[in-house]
C-alpha cells in the first residue's frame, strides 16, 4: 500500500523582480508522478534548485500542489479538514538544527509535538522516554538544546517528530550542515528507525554515501523526476547523473573510470568491499585480467 | 555586556522556595511588591524580616541577589537625590538654592529602601524559577485575560521562544562582529556616536538572519502541528501541592500584618 503518492503534481509560483517588473512564474515541480510503499527507506537527489525541497513540503501538505493531487495515507493534501492529520503522520526534518527546536530543554522539545496534537500528559511522557531512547538521545534529555553538537540537535528534532508517532519521516537534507561525524550519527539514527520501527523514510540530499542504503532512489532536475530506481541502478549511469550536475560516490567513480579503461568490472559499484570483491575476481580470473597484469 | 542583569537568571537549587509551584511565587512577589508600598514607616522591619527569611529559605547565596541591584545603581541614586533636595518641609541644612528637609531625608531612604527590596524580590523570583516554568506560571495566571481578547498563549509562547533564542542570536552577534572586524571595521575607538554608528554593520546582518530563523522556526513549528494554544496539552501542567497552599496561608497573613500594622497602628 502506498503511503505517498503523487499524481502529475505541479507547483508554481512568481517571482517578482527587484524593481517591480512583471512577476514571473516559476515551475518548481513539474508533472512529477510517484508512489512510495510504507517502510520503505526512499531517497531523493537533486542539485540546488531542482525542486527536491519543494516536493518534500508537499508530502506533510506545508505546501499544496498548484496542479494535480498529492495523498499522504489516503489523504488529499487539497483537504483543509485534514492537514494536521497528514502532518501527525508525515513528519518533517529541517536543514538547520537550531531553527528547528522550539524548547530550552530537550525533552521538552521533544514533548511539543505530542502536546500540540493533545495527548494526555501521562502518555507524553511515555512517548518522550521512548523517542529519546530510539534516537539514543536519553543521557541527554534535561540539556539545553544549545550545548549539544549539530549530529545530537538533528537526532533530537527526530525523536520530536517519533513522539507524533507517524507512519513516515522526511528529512530535507538533514545533514546539509553537518560535520562527518554528525551525518554519520543522524542517518545511522535513521536507518534504525527505519529497519526496527518500519517507519518510511524520504531522504533527501545531495550526499551519495547516504543514498546507497536506499530501497529506491528518485533523481529530480529542473522539478520532473528524471530517474527513478534502486541505487545500484542510479548509479550505473555515472555519465547521466554527470550531466545531471550530481557526484556518484568515488569507489562507483572509480571503477567506472576503470571500466572505461577496459577492465571488465560491473556497473553500479556502492561500496568499497563490493570494489575489492570485484577487483579480486578479475585477478584470480587469471589470464583475461588484461589491464592488470602489472601488479 | 549581559552578565550584570540577574533578573532573569535561574541559580539551581534544592530548596523550598525553588520547589513552590512558580504560581506562587509570581503571586507571592506582587503581594510583597503591594506590602512595599503599603508599609509607611516601622513596618519595613517587616518587610526585611519576610525578605531575609525567604532569602535564606531559597539558599541562594546573597551575594547573587545583590548583583541584580548593580544595574540599577544609577536609578536608585537618581531617584534618591531628588527626593532628598526636591521636597519641602522643615530645613535642616542649606546651601545656596539646594536644601535638605527633614521631610527629604525621610522619603528619600523610603524611596531607596522601597526599590532595593523591589529589585531584591523580583530576583528572588527569577533566581529560583527557570523561564520556562515562569512563563508557564503567566500563563496559566492571566488565562483569564483571554475572555477580552488577550492572546495569552500566543504571548507566552512568545517568550519561552525569545529566551530559547538569546544565545543562539548572541553567539551570532560574536560572530558577525569578528567577521566584521576582520575586514577592518572599528568598534573600540571614537566616540559615542561613532561607536553606535559603527553597531550598524552588526544590526542588520543579524536582524535579516533573525527573520530567517523566525521564518524557518515558524515551518518547523507547523510541521510539528502547532496551531496554538486551543486542544492543546501540556507535558507539565500546573498543580498546586499542600506546601502551595500553606506559602499561599504565609502570603496572605503577612499581607494581612503590613495591612493591619499600618491600618492600626500607623506604622
Amino acid at each position: 500500500m502506498s503511503i505517498i503518492k503523487a499524481d502529475k503534481l505541479n507547483y508554481d509560483y512568481l517571482e517578482y523582480g527587484e524593481d517591480g517588473e512583471k512577476p514571473e512564474i516559476t515551475h518548481a515541480v513539474r508533472d512529477v508522478n510517484l508512489k512510495i510503499r510504507e517502510g520503505q527507506f526512499i531517497a531523493i537527489l537533486g542539485h540546488n534548485g531542482s525542486g527536491k525541497s519543494t516536493l518534500a513540503k508537499h508530502m506533510n501538505a506545508l505546501l499544496v500542489p498548484t496542479g494535480g493531487t498529492m495523498w499522504v495515507d489516503q489523504m488529499d493534501t487539497h483537504e483543509d479538514d485534514e492537514v494536521w492529520d497528514i502532518r501527525q503522520r508525515a513528519g518533517m526534518v529541517f536543514q538547520n538544527p537550531d531553527n528547528q527546536i522550539v524548547s530550552s530543554v530537550v525533552e521538552e522539545d521533544v514533548g511539543f509535538g505530542p502536546e500540540n496534537l493533545g495527548v494526555p500528559t501521562d502518555e507524553i511522557w511515555k512517548r518522550v522516554d521512548d523517542s529519546l531512547r530510539k534516537t539514543g538521545m536519553i543521557a541527554y534529555r534535561h540539556h539545553s538544546p544549545n550545548k549539544l553538537s549539530g549530529g545530537q540537535k538533528q537526532r533530537v528534532a527526530i525523536a520530536g517528530v517519533m513522539a507524533m508517532k507517524p507512519k513516515c519521516i522526511i528529512m530535507d537534507e538533514p545533514t546539509a550542515m553537518l560535520d562527518p561525524n554528525g551525518r554519520h550519527e543522524v542517518i545511522q539514527a535513521v536507518r534504525d528507525l527505519n529497519k526496527s520501527e518500519g517507519v518510511t523514510v524520504i531522504l533527501i540530499t545531495h550526499y551519495m554515501e547516504e543514498v546507497i542504503y536506499a530501497d529506491n532512489v528518485f533523481v529530480m532536475d529542473e522539478g520532473r523526476l528524471v530517474m527513478q530506481g534502486t541505487p545500484r541502478e542510479i548509479f550505473s549511469h555515472v555519465d547521466e547523473l554527470h550531466e545531471l550536475r550530481l557526484d556518484v560516490p568515488h569507489v562507483t567513480q572509480l571503477a567506472h573510470a576503470l571500466r572505461l579503461k577496459g577492465l571488465d568490472i560491473p556497473e553500479g559499484i556502492l561500496s568499497i568491499d563490493e570494489f575489492v570483491d570485484a577487483i579480486m575476481k578479475i585477478r584470480d580470473g587469471g589470464t583475461e585480467g588484461r589491464s592488470c597484469q602489472s601488479d | 555586556m549581559f552578565k550584570d542583569i540577574t533578573i532573569g537568571q535561574y541559580y539551581p537549587a534544592d530548596s523550598l522556595i525553588h520547589k513552590l509551584d512558580p504560581r506562587v511565587k509570581f503571586v507571592g512577589t506582587l503581594i510583597y511588591i503591594i506590602s512595599l508600598f503599603v508599609f509607611h514607616t516601622w513596618g519595613y522591619v517587616l518587610g526585611t524580616i519576610f525578605l531575609f527569611s525567604v532569602i535564606r529559605l531559597s539558599k541562594v547565596p546573597f551575594g547573587f541577589m545583590v548583583r541584580g541591584l548593580k544595574a540599577v545603581w544609577i536609578l536608585l541614586i537618581f531617584t534618591m537625590v531628588l527626593n532628598l533636595f526636591l521636597t519641602q518641609g522643615t530645613v535642616v541644612w542649606q546651601f545656596g538654592i539646594f536644601h535638605i528637609t527633614r521631610e527629604g531625608i525621610g522619603t528619600a531612604a523610603k524611596m531607596g529602601i522601597r526599590l532595593v527590596y523591589l529589585i531584591i524580590g523580583c530576583s528572588i523570583m527569577t533566581l529560583t524559577t527557570t523561564p520556562n516554568k515562569l512563563t508557564d506560571a503567566m500563563e496559566s495566571l492571566f488565562r483569564p485575560l483571554r475572555k477580552v481578547h488577550v492572546p495569552v498563549h500566543e504571548i507566552a509562547m512568545m517568550m519561552s521562544i525569545a529566551l530559547r533564542f538569546i544565545p543562539i542570536l548572541m553567539e551570532e552577534t560574536d560572530k558577525i562582529k569578528k567577521a566584521q572586524m576582520a575586514r577592518g571595521a572599528d568598534f573600540e575607538s571614537g566616540n559615542v556616536i561613532q561607536r553606535v554608528k559603527a553597531m550598524v554593520p552588526i544590526l542588520v546582518p543579524l536582524f535579516v538572519s533573525a527573520f530567517r530563523r523566525a521564518n524557518d522556526l515558524a515551518l518547523a513549528m507547523e510541521a510539528r502541528c502547532y496551531h496554538g494554544g486551543d486542544g492543546r496539552t501540556q507535558m507539565r501542567p500546573l498543580v498546586y501541592q499542600s506546601r502551595d497552599y500553606a506559602a499561599y496561608s504565609v502570603l496572605l497573613a503577612y499581607l494581612a500584618a503590613a495591612i493591619a500594622l499600618r491600618a492600626v497602628l500607623r506604622w
